[in-house]
């Protein structure tokens, strides 16, 4: 999970918040309610994912419990690979 | 309507009006307006408005048609300018969006998704497109599906990828902004400024295309709720086939409501939405005004604050780094 949290931070870090700077994203913020990524931002996301871990998001799996923080982007990633905790 | 959107249209009509010579006056500078007509209702009283607060020698109305433009609003369009007497234009847009390649991105993209996908070029004979908006009122996070039509009418509907959402929006904005491109050469013509057309739904949620239809000088119904930007349409008199119509966004070739691509409900319900959210109203409150489900009005409410504040950046100026002050250097100057 760590990896997959490595790459999400990555992505998110250099593409919406121009920085290097691990402090400036914490995991456990909401992207769309800080305004990190709007409903565009969210579908660059979804793709990221996709492309990056190889997986496919359903529709009814794009919910905020599944991709709304670091957080629960990692996790849902880890379940869709089958990856433990 | 309403009730909660109860409001004397007679002193809304003559506030605006007032408003309108005003900034023409103190803000503006310029002899007239110029304004699109869609044949919709929010421009139709626009029109009427600025009709009754300049004189109809002083407003002139476009007709700005495309190849993917539903023939009556054409024809809505010609009825409002006739029946407000004020001097109007048509001219087709198709050409130009071609040369920019506005039909031929927009299809490149949707053939990505679906091969066998020809465009009908406004013949009525091929296939025809439209996006629309997902997930909303589920609790799901927003999301864009690709609708086509054979010339059959069998439809698909494909959930859109980003890399051709974007291409498909970018490609049909050109439609707003070939518009808006248009009302300022006229505006220029004449030494007049450009009215704005958006409602208040459109306007606070930011259902417009920056320097696109979003351009203007001046805004006169953003304070109004969509509902009753058609009450003042009944009561300025307009025709009844435009007071009667229904929203769309005419920018697709298949019909397309606002509400299917932009707002999470239909716009009597939308208003009231952002009227609640305004006031502060809980979920349950809206819930029952409206009858959806508590969960639904979280959902909306939660909606229209992203909606708010992620389109914050349409309506704002460049930034600039450094304070630039405009104001005379000297009183005497």
């Amino acid at each position: 999970m760590e990896n997959i949290r490595k790459k999400v931070r990555s992505f998110l870090l250099g593409n919406y918040l121009f920085t290097e700077d691990e402090s400036a994203l914490d995991n456990d913020v909401s992207f769309l309610e800080s305004g990190l990524v709007d409903s565009t931002g969210m579908m660059e996301v979804i793709f990221f994912i996709e492309e990056t871990f190889s997986i496919s998001v359903d529709d009814v799996e794009m919910v905020p419990e599944n991709l709304d923080s670091v957080e629960n982007l990692v996790a849902f990633v880890a379940r869709k690979q089958g990856v433990a905790a | 309507m309403n009730p909660v959107l109860a409001f004397d249209c007679e002193k809304a009509a003559e506030e605006i009006c007032q408003g309108i010579r005003h900034a023409m006056v103190s803000a503006i500078g310029r002899r007239g307006l110029v304004l699109g007509i869609s044949g919709g209702i929010d421009s139709s009283v626009c029109a009427a408005l600025a009709v009754r607060a300049l004189g109809k020698d002083k407003v002139i109305g476009l007709l700005m048609p495309e190849q993917d433009s539903a023939p009556e609003s054409g024809d809505l369009g010609e009825l409002l300018a006739q029946h407000l007497g004020v001097r109007y234009e048509t001219q087709s847009l198709s050409v130009a969006l071609e040369s920019l390649g506005c039909y031929q991105w927009r299809d490149d993209a949707i053939r990505e998704l679906v091969p066998d996908y020809v465009d009908g070029n406004g013949s009525g004979n091929g296939w025809r497109n439209k996006i629309v908006i997902r997930g909303g009122m589920d609790g799901q996070i927003n999301r864009y599906e690709l609708v086509v039509e054979d010339p059959e009418g069998k439809r698909q509907q494909i959930r859109l990828p980003v890399k051709q959402y974007l291409q498909i929006v970018a490609a049909t904005n050109f439609k707003q902004r070939i518009r808006k491109t248009l009302e300022y050469c006229w505006a220029d013509r004449f030494n007049y400024a450009v009215l704005g057309t958006p409602n208040r739904l459109e306007y606070d949620q930011g259902f417009f295309v920056k320097h696109g239809d979003g351009a203007a000088d001046i805004k006169p119904i953003a304070h109004l709720y969509k509902s009753q930007v058609y009450a003042l349409a009944r009561h300025l008199g307009l025709p009844d086939a435009i007071c009667s119509s229904t929203p769309t966004t005419d920018t697709y070739s298949l019909a397309q409501g606002q509400d299917e691509f932009y707002f999470a409900l239909p716009y009597e319900r939308m208003d009231v939405a952002l009227y609640a959210y305004n006031a502060s109203w809980s979920p349950s409150r809206l819930a029952t005004e409206i009858q959806i489900s508590e969960e639904q009005a979280t959902w909306v409410f939660g909606d229209i604050a992203r909606k708010r504040k992620t389109t914050r950046y349409l309506h704002a100026a460049p930034v600039l780094l450094e304070p630039v002050p405009l104001e005379s250097a000297s009183p005497d100057l």
